[in-house]
């Protein structure tokens, strides 16, 4: 400091501009290297697509306006349509639901085996990390298409594997939130001599529940996206039907709009519904 | 506090435990009746009544071992050696393992101790540890066996078709042919397949034996078999890997490219027209609505099948995640910095890049390297319905349903894959959260 200070201030101005310099260098060189990347990714997806970007990008439309304009024929037959394919649409919700369920079941018991100060075998707490991380690397897809293999095609296959990848993703942000719990409580229930099971349920659940419930919900929206995705695959409920309408090609777009329709109302409004509970339980839990 | 008040203060938290009480049963009541719900509606019954059990035993099995056919035409006397049964795995003529001892008697040795021999005349000789020996023939039509009247529980035999069961190893002869199984850990022709000079040989003997094959090298060679394999397909595999991760690449950064521009116009503070600011808003929740399932269909159809479509998908549905979450982020930054910046006379743009830039980059670059890694497991089911990269693989293996082999192989490269990129992601996210709060 005593040297900056009988520095003459030309130095000083000096080694400040070299620094930005450098520091606009990097700068500019990593901007430079992720647009380089960006260009030849894209272009390598081009040249690997069946279809060209260019050659494409006028057709993008084309869909759109034939599926609308056949549902606009039809919108008579709509309100009947939207009546036929609403139980596809409840048992995609069913789908979510059940998973989001039983996914935060497993996750809570997985999150409070991996907290090393509550864990009831603070050894096996690397091994159940380890098997959450591996959980949630799983995509869904996977296990959805080896269990329709064993299990046939339907709803359960998609619940079994929506729900493992749930419990991973839960259980590691459950972990995060019941780290923090205050552990007065725990040791006052195991000072009158209350089982592990019986130090969780009552002794850290009542603390994080607010939380926890704000990340099922959050998973929930999540997990009606995505069991709307296997059903495509052949996992039952709504994306099931899509892919029949769409397989089906014109003449069917008007079933097509209606399960459109119908997923889109769906998403909107849970996202709505869910994100109102979650400001609420949040507020609720600061104040 | 007199007596009366705590006989007051006791009943009125009674009546709350009591109620809060009720309330956590209700909970639990509701959970219950909605999984019975759940349970009917699903039809569970029905579909343990369906289920094809013996599908998961194969799956289990065929996963994780394979197995070699001995097979013996019983009309040409013709023997084949073939793993798997396949063409590229066939063993040429006068060519078999260490296993099989050929000449005018084939000798199999089944592993365990047990013996298989094919004699001529159609004659099979087998011996049993345990047992002792046993003998098939061909006779006119019929099959004949000297198991006696009571069968060992693993033979099932009629008068044309004997099986033998063996731990490792199965038997089986008819009319027309006898056939051999044998059963090995591993994945078979993994590393080269039988028209490989390196076929058979150790890791120890490539790198440091004689020269297999005079033409080339040994670690460049099979460094070249291995990768053309024509088996497991080492370079259609890495592709597809490649191609997945791009996907991801483009569409989530391409999404944040996007989207950092138009959450200004959705922004209070810098979009006080609430017409515009609306617009936005509702554009971003329409993008998120539509969700990625049908922007993949949409694309689709317009791009034909490829990365590039699974990349544009996330793109699209992306923008509108990331339009809310980075326009939530403009609101919240601190105005003073931006103030500081406007009375040195700067523009709208400069007031962007050297007020509000440096406040969100950090919050933001975190936000999408974190949708990174999901993007890569989207990019997976993504390009099984668009047709790219290795979820198109997985679903064709799946749905020849008997290259289980490959499934498992596919699997365990697309959960590497997911846990390089999260690694990944955490990395780049603890260095720029560092750098960030070492401004």
């Amino acid at each position: 400091m005593s040297d900056l200070a009988h520095a003459p201030a030309g130095a000083i101005r000096d080694s400040y501009m070299a620094e930005l310099r450098r520091r606009r260098l990097y700068g500019g060189l990593a901007l430079l290297v992720f647009a380089a990347l960006m260009a030849a990714g894209f272009q390598t997806a081009n040249d690997r697509n069946a279809g060209g970007f260019l050659d494409g990008l006028h057709r993008i439309g084309d869909y759109p306006a034939m599926v609308l304009s056949e549902a606009w024929e039809k919108r008579a037959q709509l309100p009947g349509k939207l009546l036929e394919y609403l139980p596809d649409l409840v048992e995609t919700l069913n789908i979510a639901a059940v998973s989001t369920l039983a996914g935060a079941m497993a996750g809570t018991v997985l999150a409070f085996l991996s907290i090393p100060g509550l864990a009831p075998w603070p050894r096996a707490v690397p091994l159940f990390r380890r098997l959450m991380d591996l959980m949630r690397a799983i995509p869904e897809i996977v296990i959805a298409l080896m269990l329709i293999f064993v299990l046939g095609g339907g709803p359960v296959p998609a619940v079994i594997a929506i729900a493992f990848h749930t419990a991973g993703a839960l259980g590691k942000l459950f972990s995060e939130v019941a780290e923090n719990a205050d552990a007065k409580p725990v040791e006052g229930l195991a000072s009158v001599g209350a089982a592990w099971g019986q130090r969780m349920a009552l002794g850290v659940l009542p603390q994080v529940a607010p939380n926890f419930l704000s990340y099922a919900l959050l998973r929930f929206e999540i997990n009606v996206r995505a069991s709307a995705i296997l059903g495509f695959v052949g996992a039952g409920g709504i994306g099931y039907e899509l892919k029949n309408a769409m397989s089906w090609g014109p003449g069917r777009f008007g079933d097509a709009a209606a399960i459109f329709l119908l997923l889109f109302g769906a998403i909107v409004a849970f996202d709505q519904l869910s994100g109102h509970v979650r400001r609420r339980l949040v507020e609720g839990s600061r104040t | 506090m007199t007596a009366v008040d705590a006989g007051d203060l006791r009943a009125s938290a009674s009546r709350l435990f009591r109620r809060k009480q009720l309330a956590g049963f209700g909970l639990l009541a509701g959970v219950v009746l909605y999984l019975a719900y759940a349970a009917f509606a699903f039809d569970i019954a029905g579909l343990l009544g369906r289920a094809r059990w013996e599908n998961a035993v194969v799956l289990a099995s065929d996963s994780w071992s394979y197995k070699t056919h001995v097979e013996r035409q019983h009309r040409s006397g013709e023997i084949e050696i073939a793993i798997e049964g396949e063409r590229r795995g066939t063993y040429p003529p006068g060519q078999a393992p260490d296993w099989i001892g050929l000449g005018d008697m084939v000798t199999v040795n089944l592993g365990h101790g047990a013996t298989a021999r094919l004699l001529p005349g159609n004659v099979t000789e087998l011996e049993i540890p345990g047992y002792g020996s046993a003998r098939l023939a061909l006779e006119g039509r019929n099959i004949s066996n000297d198991f006696g009247g009571v069968l060992p529980a693993w033979v099932s035999a009629s008068d044309k078709r004997v099986m033998v069961t063996l731990p490792g190893a199965r038997v089986t002869m008819t009319p027309a042919r006898t056939e051999i199984f044998r059963y090995f850990f591993g994945w078979d022709l993994f590393w080269f397949t039988l028209d490989s000079p390196y076929f058979g040989h150790g890791t120890g003997e490539i790198l440091f034996g004689p020269r297999l094959d005079p033409a080339r090298g040994n670690i460049a060679g099979a460094a070249h078999d291995w990768w053309t394999n024509a088996v497991w397909h080492h370079k259609d595999v890495a592709w597809a890997i490649c191609e997945t991760i791009l996907m991801a690449f483009l569409g989530t950064f391409g999404a944040a490219l996007a989207a950092l521009p138009l959450a200004f116009l959705a922004a209070r503070n810098f979009t006080p027209v609430w017409l515009v600011r609306g617009l936005f808003r509702r554009v971003f929740d329409f993008i998120r609505g539509v969700d990625s399932l049908i922007w993949t269909i949409v694309l689709a159809r317009a791009f034909g099948p490829g990365p590039l479509t699974g990349a544009l998908a996330i793109l699209v549905t992306d923008t509108g995640t990331f339009g809310k979450v980075f326009s939530e982020a403009l609101e919240n930054i601190d105005g003073k910095q931006v103030e500081g910046i406007r009375s040195t006379g700067a523009n709208a743009l400069q007031r962007a890049r050297f007020g509000v830039l440096p406040q969100i980059v950090p919050v933001l670059a975190s936000q999408v390297l974190y949708f990174l890694e999901s993007n890569t497991r989207s990019a997976t089911i993504i390009g099984a319905i668009t047709g790219g990269g290795i979820g198109l693989l997985l679903t064709q293996a799946m749905q020849t349903q008997k290259d289980w082999e490959e499934v498992a192989y596919y699997i365990v490269l697309i959960v590497l894959m997911v846990m390089a990129m999260d690694w990944l992601s955490g990395k780049l996210r603890a260095a720029l959260i560092g750098r960030g709060s070492g401004h």
